[in-house]
């Protein structure tokens, strides 16, 4: 019965919580040196699969299969303990101790009862220097940069003595030069013969990266793909169970008078005089790397982030914002980049959230209408489609594709004439995905002016009429129509930086 | 959906078992000493709360705000000399503004530190708790001061009655229902809630969350001038040191309530509650006789209860 081809066989797995199926005959296949991407739509269940997996979860039946044996992990640690390593999207390495002490957390060596620091650094050099890394073992964790903590989370894997190694969603806050490292060591580990499962929305990274494709939705095995013997559209028809014929849609609207027009914009060590305009109905992007100063660019506007010099002018009018309140008064809407930190209050409800920037506008006499938030909650509820069993659901709870949508439509209920939406699309499955982007095509043919900040490249060229492309804090090129090709983009996006 | 309403559930049994451990509690004490049971007493208990549950109020609004503020025992001092003196040389009305106007300034300052400045709201108000002290102590001279006419109206809200129902009782009622409806229907309400849940998203959402953060400081600040009008007039007059400790039972109060400790939810309904079996249990030992230190005792067992109750449902919702 046991395969010794494979490294792990988990086969019919079933998990039920209250309610919900959360998988339903789930599968995959790992052999040794093998990069196993694992695809599906938010709440299809990877998640949960690898939880079952590693023991953070038990999986009501099915079997899992690894090393030749059937195994049953109780806890994470005997998950552990046996090889099978997570590194989580959200990273869980303490700030303030050094690499070496991370790597070797539980399990410092000792020497009686004190720690035997030179072995702990010499163990945690070897492991990173294994995979090339710059990284000491007596640097701190808080001085380096997430690609870089990434990298010692991986490390800590090695030096454990991972056999499988789970990724969730590692790139999703790295540039692409970070990304070509961690593959890098990807394919240094795959040539030890570990066995590597990708969890990642991104297509192109899977394509170059993975030898085959998990497919799950709605908790069930779609389909173990080889790649090279399938296409994108294939595995995307996979993943959503429909062809998506136009995966982008680009806004086809009149463009009118400029909305939105920043001269000459300076931020001491982040701007240096950024210029642009964006006018009704037309979708400007905002391309370039992480720390290009896009996102800064569009907070000093929305007056968020004082600037040195520089002019706004928003309709005619110039502008100087102290605060996102009077930013709000004049017509702005701004979707951040990270939804949890700057876009949602977790706990509360789906309608207290879209309430919450229009509520001084949603009053009865001196009072909160409550009954009018819950008129706008669906509303935009039927406009975007937001799945969420009830308004007053927490929105903690929610896929982010629909938290997504609920933060637009906080801005769309104020009746905007500048939206702005930088990364809109984070960490959202590749179904929701494509709602939004239909969604702000719609917004720009419907007259408003709209600014998307992405850096997924053919994202932004699927969607914008128009791009800026930013390096070191400056904008390096304007690019509309034919210009807009892969070429220009990442040699203007690398000017400088 | 369902989630939804589980999670109300456990908010709402917890918030009542906390009226009916009140009850219980009053019923322990009633069947061990009778006179518990009088209609006096009960009217004492109100009127021993109404302090508590005034100032209870408004720390209700810092914690909603993801603060807390240890200062408003030595702001109750502050003001209890401040109404007591200002009554003596510029009569009741202007004495009432100029307290009320003080309690809001300090409220100011603390805020300001916090709200602007962001000094963690511990360590500030801390600091802020001597300052006020030292103050009540250099302006009192040390001394107890005394109302120079203790038949002057101002008494009345200490010692005055409409019909059974102490004055004191009444102000309580209509200020906690004030902040209640502030807090709950407006605006304001919302932002201060929106605000402790988490201040970034406001910051991006139009929302002053600096702002948000001082007022709620001065809603505090405020309600702890109303509890030391209420205080000062019961007796006539004002120890420096009046209000030493009173921040421990105010802030036992709201979280036997059940605000979220780390801000974003709470209620002055609950708030009220808290400061009920507060009282209850205050009075009960007083009328046994008890010693006040098993007061403290048990107070302390009680918090840490309430604390533990408040982790599991958050634990239970963090599950589901």
């Amino acid at each position: 019965m046991a395969n010794t081809e494979y490294l792990l066989q988990m086969k019919n797995i079933v998990k039920t919580f209250p309610g919900v199926r959360a998988l339903d005959g789930a599968a995959i296949t790992v052999k040794p040196g093998e990069v196993v991407a694992l695809c599906g739509e938010n709440g299809a269940g990877k998640s949960t699969l690898m939880k079952c997996l590693y023991g953070s979860y038990h999986a009501d039946e099915g079997e899992i299969i690894y090393m030749g044996q059937r195994v049953d992990f109780k806890t994470p640690d005997e998950g552990k303990e046996a090889g099978i390593i997570m590194v989580f999207q959200e990273l869980s390495l303490i700030r303030d101790l050094t690499v070496a002490e991370n790597m070797f957390l539980g399990s410092l060596p000792h020497k009686g009862f004190a720690v035997d620091w030179k072995k702990l650094n010499d163990d945690a050099n070897a492991a990173l220097d294994e995979l090339n890394s710059s990284v000491r073992g007596t640097d701190y964790v808080r001085d380096l940069p997430i690609s870089q903590q990434q990298m010692v989370e991986i490390a800590r894997g090695v030096a454990l003595g991972a056999k499988i190694l789970i990724l969730d969603e590692p790139t999703s806050s790295l540039t692409e030069k970070e990304v070509a490292a961690l593959f890098e060591i990807i394919r240094k580990l795959k040539a030890q013969g570990v066995g590597i499962i990708y969890i990642s929305h991104k297509m192109d990274e899977i394509f170059e990266i993975c030898d085959s494709a998990v497919v799950m939705r709605d908790g069930k095995f779609t389909g173990q793909f080889v790649l090279k013997d399938i296409t994108l559209d294939t595995l995307i028809q996979a993943m959503i169970g429909r062809t998506m014929d136009n995966y982008f849609t680009k806004a086809n609207g009149v463009v009118g008078e400029e909305v939105l027009k920043v001269e000459g914009l300076s931020v001491p060590g982040v701007l240096k005089d950024v210029s642009f305009n964006v006018r009704k109905g037309e979708v400007v992007g905002f391309y370039g790397l992480v720390g290009a100063g896009r996102s800064e660019t569009m907070e000093a506007i929305f007056g968020v982030r004082p600037y040195s010099a520089g002019t706004i002018t928003l309709k005619g009018e110039q502008v100087k914002f102290k605060g996102s309140k009077e930013a709000v008064k004049k017509g702005i809407g701004f979707v951040t980049e990270d939804r949890k930190q700057t876009g949602l209050l977790l706990p509360k409800s789906c309608r207290e959230n879209m309430a919450l920037a229009a509520l001084p506008n949603i009053k009865k006499g001196m009072f909160v209408d409550e009954d009018k938030t819950l008129e706008i909650y669906h509303k935009y509820e039927k406009i975007m489609d937001i799945k969420s069993p009830s308004p007053e659901q927490p929105i903690v709870l929610l896929s982010g594709g629909n938290q997504q949508k609920v933060i637009i439509g906080k801005w769309l209920c104020m009746g905007p004439d500048l939206v702005i939406l930088d990364e809109p699309t984070r960490g959202i499955d590749i179904g929701a995905k494509s709602e939004i982007h239909k969604l702000v095509a719609s917004l720009a043919e419907d007259g408003l002016a709209v600014i998307v900040i992405s850096s997924e490249m053919p994202e932004i060229m699927g969607v914008s009429n128009r791009i800026y492309t930013m390096a070191a804090g400056r904008i390096t090129a304007e690019l509309s129509g034919d210009e807009i090709t892969e070429e220009n983009l990442m040699r203007n996006i690398m000017v400088g930086a | 959906m369902q989630d939804k309403k589980s999670f109300d559930f456990v908010r709402f049994v917890k918030s009542q078992m906390l009226l009916v451990a009140g009850i219980v509690i009053f019923l322990i004490f009633g069947m061990i000493e009778h006179s518990f049971f009088t209609q006096s007493n009960i009217i004492n208990i109100f009127r021993q709360i109404a302090v508590i549950a005034v100032m209870g109020a408004g720390m209700t609004y810092a914690i909603i705000g993801g603060n807390f503020d240890l200062s408003v025992g030595s702001l109750l001092s502050l003001c209890g000399s401040v109404i007591i003196m200002s009554t003596n040389k510029m009569g009741p009305v202007a004495a009432i503004v100029f307290t009320l106007f003080v309690g809001c300034a300090s409220g100011v300052v603390t805020g300001y530190i916090c709200g602007y400045l962001h000094l963690n709201s511990m360590v500030a108000t801390l600091g802020m708790m001597n300052v006020l002290q030292a103050l009540t102590l250099l302006y009192s001279g040390g001394n107890f001061v005394s109302l120079d006419n203790p038949d002057i109206w101002i008494v009345a809200f200490g010692q005055g009655n409409l019909g059974i129902v102490p004055i004191s009782v009444i102000v309580m009622i209509i200020f906690c229902v004030i902040y209640g409806i502030i807090l709950t229907r407006t605006v304001y309400g919302h932002n201060v809630k929106a605000v402790g849940t988490n201040p970034m998203t406001c910051k991006y959402s139009g929302i002053n969350d600096n702002w948000v953060v001082m007022t709620t400081f001065i809603m505090s600040g405020l309600a702890t001038a109303v509890a030391a009008i209420l205080l000062a007039t019961r007796g006539g007059g004002a120890q420096p040191t009046m209000g030493l400790g009173y921040e421990f039972d105010v802030i036992t109060a709201v979280i036997l309530g059940g605000a979220d400790l780390a801000g974003g939810e709470g209620s002055i309904y609950r708030t009220f509650v808290g400061a009920l079996v507060i009282g209850i249990m205050k009075t009960g030992f007083v009328i046994l006789g008890m010693s006040v230190y098993y007061q403290y005792i048990a107070e302390c067992i009680i918090i840490l209860i309430a604390v533990f109750l408040d982790l599991r449902a958050k634990g239970t919702v963090r599950k589901s």
